[in-house]
């Protein structure tokens, strides 16, 4: 039965990514007043991408060409390393915090690399920006995990989803914080409004789509299924570790399908509330942002000795 | 005891391999190729004798101890090799084998124009000193090694003597080398006339009787003393000049271990000479160490010389070696003797990776420098695909420094983190604050680390040439392609068995007197290391495993998605202009908004020139000038100020000089009374 | 923010359905037409990138209308990207003009197979009102390969649409590559 579980949560970030990024788009169109094509329209545009062929630049060496592959497997590790829906994978592995936050720098190194492979002037400054944006980011997303840590004693992500959900109220207001904190700096790591539009024309207001201009084909599509990873797992992550009642302890068939379910829901919340922020803001500008992520670690760093 | 025999004789054959290596191609000078040859295989033959010395001490715990008497008083050669040096000489004697097979193909670039048996001289004697150093054991004999540790470098630093400015950096190493060993004699007098030896051992025996307010002021003296050795902001100002003018081989040793050496004797003296420190001592190596990891890091995003960004992320893994000795000095005078470890295994770990992977940063930065005959990185550029397996290289390093799993920095900065974490949650709240901003700093310096070297490596080897030079450059010879690649091969195998490496440096750090008998706070195996409080655990081999997995396996399913589909070459899209050299992003833009982000503690300044064609009437400019300037502030609030006041204080001195030949003979004749006055009395 | 939610719940709807735009029953047809086309060709999903090589911005108003709550193209499953690597086709606006001739090119030539270009207005198909001018290419299939043309200048964006189905109706969906 192991074996199924396993099998489910390497597979379930890249096969369902695809349909909350489109619950995303559909929500802004409703918003917008408009119709929106169907929630899933980004695995037509995947196939579709899948049979085209590609352009690579003359410029480009061996790492534009090896950087999808690689930005995309980081998310599938990632998805082995955070509790999804059920927590009969305890993993003591690789299931520390930290290793989750250095597996994503990871991606955001290979990717702002390939985005300057190419010579072109856009993906230099996108990734510029990203290594900017990135390197604030990691102080408010490892403080945010360290005051959730702190609080369940461990900093095993799987420990601490147990043991957020037996907390006393009086801890309430910790996690809050917290949470809040992780928010900002999720929406910074996934390219999300107020930090970077996904959907700019506009080469001077992109950070992340600034990057893979160059990409076409195959590796354009792996580049988008692997945002789309990015922005399911740290959903996912807000989802368990904060809220995490519903995370199914058994390991039948039953509890498996009551813990993706209660997943999908809580998700799904969460993609809303991010469509909502995406019609209701404007982006910022890029260095307003600094002041934003210097808040969350600020947060965080209050969540902290909240707790002691 | 065979193996303490061993080691005490591997030990001194490498100290004459390197003297008989130092002499030979000083007698060897007029021949640049026999030079070279005799001086770097003999320094391999050295570094490996040491490399088995240090093992056996290491593995088989046999720690040796030597004294040869000498006539003069209070100088005695004495050696004593514990565990703790042994680890020191095992990095030196590493780094100094493969800095030895690289200068082979290196230091052919030096044939015809600089003497090559001075090189040889003072690269071994150079080696030398370092062992001696981190094993000597007598304050004297320590000072003499030290002075010629710091004298061989300063002669390797100004080896290209044809270029002015290595000229002057070496006159700034020089200088600040010599205030550092200043404050160490300093240091060391004040221990001699608390406990009446200059021997170590004697003064670890008689520390306890040595009174606090004395304890202090050592401390203060040895931190800036063995400080202005490593490197810790605000004495660092001779690093950023002094390495980046060394040959490459010879930057690699000095920034991978030479600044250690300084480390070592902090650690000697505060843990194992002098302890039953305050709290106030490590929260002040915590402090030191914060402000030097995150400035460092800035200041290296400011350098478009890439020898300089390497010296300035010394710099800042110098902070980052000083956060863990800091908790660690913290932790041992509050008590807490097992997290104390946990502090001191992190910190040691981190300099042996931080000696692998300067090194092999340095290394590759040599063999750029070498085929493009120049330092500036605004004008290299696609040299990934004129020198690949260097960029190969250096791409490794590249990713070990930024602390990316699953190579060995992310290990030693998640032990670093480790350590910190166990602060926050053990202490009450008066100290927690520290550790909180320290983790801060660590958690910021890790990502504008990984920022900088995406910068370094991006600017160096991705998009066009941006110069003649780059666009010929070639791949360098095989001497220099071997040195590198093993030690990105060593990144990867001490990231991969990390969990078993901690063991040993537990083992390491327990053999210190302070730490007898304390229980190990962790569990290492191969697989995991595993906390015994239950708080972390990691696992490198399976990081290393998911990650090879999920790559082989996102190829074949791609390879099967997208089978039969082409893929055409064609020039980068940039909508539709013609691309030169000028149009892609260069190093100084890329750090551009960090600097302007942090430009309240950077302060940088842009000055613009405009010349017009015609000065009257100001329509048409002709061309504009912009400079950006950097100036560190710790010179404008340290250094500045003490220049200053020297002077003034020269000034006031100066008043006593009055050219008149008359008042010098009273001068003398008022001193002579003063003296038999004082006699009589 | 609360204002605007509430103002975005009671707006009333204005995309048109594609049957009642002025009792045409066209337009139904064309919706309908356009989704089973591009499943054909492209599984429903389409990415056009726009080129203005010159032209009066008459046709980019009409286009960029295409996108908004009334026409609401992105509800058949196309889409307008912002690099012509992304792009399946390219839809040309403008009299090539000689500044815009290379670029046009090279844009060209940045496009992946399989790729479709459309003339989009009198200008791009034959010059249109500046025919025979020095300053211009007479057209884009002047400079590169065409395969489709709307016409009108500029036409409006229901014009384009209906055109854009008779193009997807045009193209071979047995022929796997183009170009």
């Amino acid at each position: 039965m192991n074996i199924i579980i396993w099998t489910i949560q390497i597979l379930l970030a890249p096969a369902l990514s695809p349909l909350f990024i489109g619950i995303v788009r559909k929500a802004k169109a409703k918003m917008q007043n408009r119709q929106g094509a169907g929630i899933f329209q980004p695995y037509r545009d995947m196939a579709k991408l899948f049979r085209k062929d590609e352009v690579i630049s003359s410029d480009a060496s061996w790492i534009f060409r090896f950087s999808p592959y690689a930005v995309f497997s980081v998310t599938i590790a990632l998805g082995l390393c955070v509790p999804l829906f059920s927590s009969a994978l305890q993993n003591s592995f690789t299931g520390d915090f930290l290793v989750v936050v250095y597996l994503v720098a990871l991606g955001a190194f290979f990717l702002a690399l390939s985005g300057m492979d190419a010579g072109s002037a856009f993906g230099g400054f996108g990734s510029s920006r990203e290594m900017t944006v990135a390197a604030l980011t990691e102080g408010g997303l490892i403080f945010s995990l360290l005051s959730l840590a702190i609080s369940a004693k461990s900093t095993n992500l799987f420990s601490i989803a147990s043991s957020v959900s037996s907390l006393q109220p009086v801890f309430m207001a910790p996690v809050i914080l917290a949470f809040i904190a992780f928010i900002i700096a999720a929406l910074a790591e996934t390219a999300r409004f107020p930090f970077d539009n996904p959907a700019t024309h506009l080469e001077l207001t992109m950070i992340h789509e600034a990057m893979i201009l160059e990409y076409s084909g195959k590796r354009l599509a792996l580049m988008e299924w692997a945002a789309a990873n990015k922005f399911f797992i740290f959903m996912a992550l807000a989802a368990n570790l904060f809220f995490p009642w519903g995370i199914s302890s058994g390991a039948s068939l039953a509890a498996i399908v009551i813990g993706l379910s209660v997943l999908s829901a809580k998700i799904l919340i969460l993609t809303l509330f991010v469509a909502v922020l995406e019609s209701s803001i404007a982006k910022f500008r890029l260095f307003r942002l600094p002041d934003l992520l210097f808040i969350s670690f600020i947060l965080s760093a209050i969540s902290i000795s909240l707790i002691l | 005891m065979f193996t303490a025999v061993l080691s005490q004789n591997a030990f001194f054959v490498s100290l004459s391999l390197f003297a008989a290596g130092a002499f030979g191609s000083l007698l060897l000078r007029k021949n640049d190729n026999a030079a070279n040859w005799w001086g770097n295989l003999l320094a391999i033959a050295g570094a490996v004798s040491g490399l088995v010395s240090s093992s056996a001490v290491i593995f088989y715990n046999s720690s040796f101890s030597f004294t040869a008497a000498s006539s003069l008083p209070l100088l005695s050669f004495s050696f004593n090799v514990d565990k703790l040096s042994a680890f020191f000489i095992f990095t030196i004697s590493l780094i100094a084998l493969i800095a030895s097979i690289y200068g082979m193909g290196y230091a052919k670039h030096f044939y015809k124009k600089y003497n090559l048996g001075s090189l040889g001289f003072f690269y071994n004697a150079f080696i030398a000193g370092m062992l001696a150093v981190v094993s000597s054991s007598n304050a004297i004999f320590f000072l003499i090694v030290w002075e010629i540790m710091s004298l061989a470098s300063y002669f390797l630093v100004i080896y290209e003597n044809k270029e002015k400015e290595n000229i002057k950096a070496g006159s700034l190493y020089f200088i600040m080398t010599h205030a550092g060993t200043a404050f160490i004699a300093l240091a060391f007098l004040l221990l001699y006339s608390a406990t009446g030896s200059f021997d170590f051992m004697v003064m670890k025996h008689n520390a306890g009787s040595i009174a606090p307010l004395t304890k202090n002021i050592i401390f203060i003296l040895a931190l800036i003393g063995f400080g202005t050795k490593a490197g810790i902001i605000p004495f660092h100002i001779w690093l950023p000049s002094a390495h980046p003018a060394a040959p490459s081989h010879v930057s690699a040793l000095m920034s991978g271990v030479m600044i250690k050496t300084g480390i070592y004797m902090m650690i000697r003296i505060f843990m194992d000479i002098m302890p039953g420190t305050q709290p106030w001592w490590g929260a002040l190596v915590l402090a030191v160490g914060a402000v030097s990891s995150l400035l460092g890091v800035l200041y290296a995003l400011t350098e478009h010389d890439i020898k300089k960004l390497l010296a300035y992320h010394s710099i800042e893994n110098i902070g980052i070696i000083l956060l863990g000795l800091g908790s660690s000095l913290l932790f041992l005078s509050l008590g807490f003797k097992s997290l104390a470890m946990i502090g001191l295994v992190a910190a040691l770990f981190h300099t042996f990776n931080h000696a692998i992977f300067k090194a092999l940063l340095f290394l590759g930065a040599g063999s750029v420098i070498s085929k493009t005959h120049t330092r500036n990185m605004e004008e290299y550029g696609g040299l990934i695909k004129r020198m690949p397996q260097t960029a190969v290289f250096f791409l490794v390093g590249s990713m070990a420094i930024s602390a990316l799993p699953p190579f060995n920095g992310f290990f030693s900065e998640w032990l670093t983190f480790q350590s910190l974490f166990s602060g926050i949650r053990s202490l009450d709240p008066s100290m927690q604050w520290m550790f909180i901003l320290a983790a801060g700093s660590l958690a910021f310096t890790g990502g504008l680390a990984a920022a900088c070297f995406v910068k370094a490596f991006g600017a160096t080897f991705l998009g066009r040439p941006r110069s003649e030079e780059a666009e010929h450059a070639k791949e360098t010879d095989i001497a220099s392609r071997l040195g590198m690649s093993l030690l990105a091969i060593l990144t990867l195998v001490v990231g991969f068995f990390a969990g078993k490496i901690t063991g040993i440096f537990s083992d390491i750090s327990g053999s210190l007197d302070v730490f007898r008998s304390v229980e190990v706070p962790f569990s290492s195996g191969v697989n995991v290391l595993r906390f015994n409080d239950g708080f972390a655990s990691i696992s490198m081999p399976f990081i290393f495993g998911i990650l090879i997995a999920s790559v082989a396996a996102v190829f074949a399913v791609v390879y099967f998605l997208a089978a039969g589909r082409k893929v055409r070459i064609a020039r980068t899209w940039d909508c539709g202009t013609e691309l030169d050299r000028r149009m892609e992003i260069t190093a100084t833009g890329f750090s551009r908004s960090i600097i302007t982000i942090f430009s309240g503690i950077l302060r940088p300044t842009k000055q613009i020139d405009v010349e017009y064609h015609d000065a009257d009437m100001r329509y048409f400019p002709k061309s504009r000038t912009v400079k950006l300037e950097m100036k560190g502030i710790y010179n404008f609030y340290l250094y500045r100020p003490i220049r200053n006041s020297a002077m003034k204080f020269s000034g006031y001195f100066k008043m006593i000089q009055s050219g008149n030949v008359n008042s010098y003979i009273a001068y003398m004749f008022l001193i002579l009374i003063i003296l038999l006055l004082s006699l009589a009395i | 923010m609360f204002k605007l939610l509430l103002k975005i719940l009671f707006t009333p709807r204005t995309v048109i359905p594609a049957g009642e735009f002025t009792g045409d029953s066209e337009l139904e047809i064309i919706g309908k037409k356009l989704g089973e086309k591009t499943a054909k060709m492209f599984g429903r999903s389409l990415s056009i990138r726009e080129v203005d090589s010159g032209s009066t911005n008459a046709c980019e108003q009409e286009l960029t209308a295409l996108s908004n709550s009334f026409y609401d193209v992105e509800r058949f499953g196309i889409r307008f990207v912002a690099s012509p690597r992304h792009a399946d086709m390219l839809m040309v606006t403008g009299a090539v003009s000689r500044n815009m001739k290379e670029a046009l090119i090279k844009t060209y030539e940045a496009t992946p197979e399989p790729k479709i270009v459309v003339a989009v207005g009198d200008d791009a198909i034959d010059g249109g009102i500046f025919k025979g001018s020095y300053a211009v290419s007479d057209g884009v299939d002047k400079v590169i390969p065409v395969d489709f043309k709307i016409p009108g200048d500029p036409p409006s964006p229901k014009v384009i649409l209906g055109h854009l189905l008779k193009i997807l109706e045009a193209v071979d969906s047995n022929k796997k590559y183009r170009g």
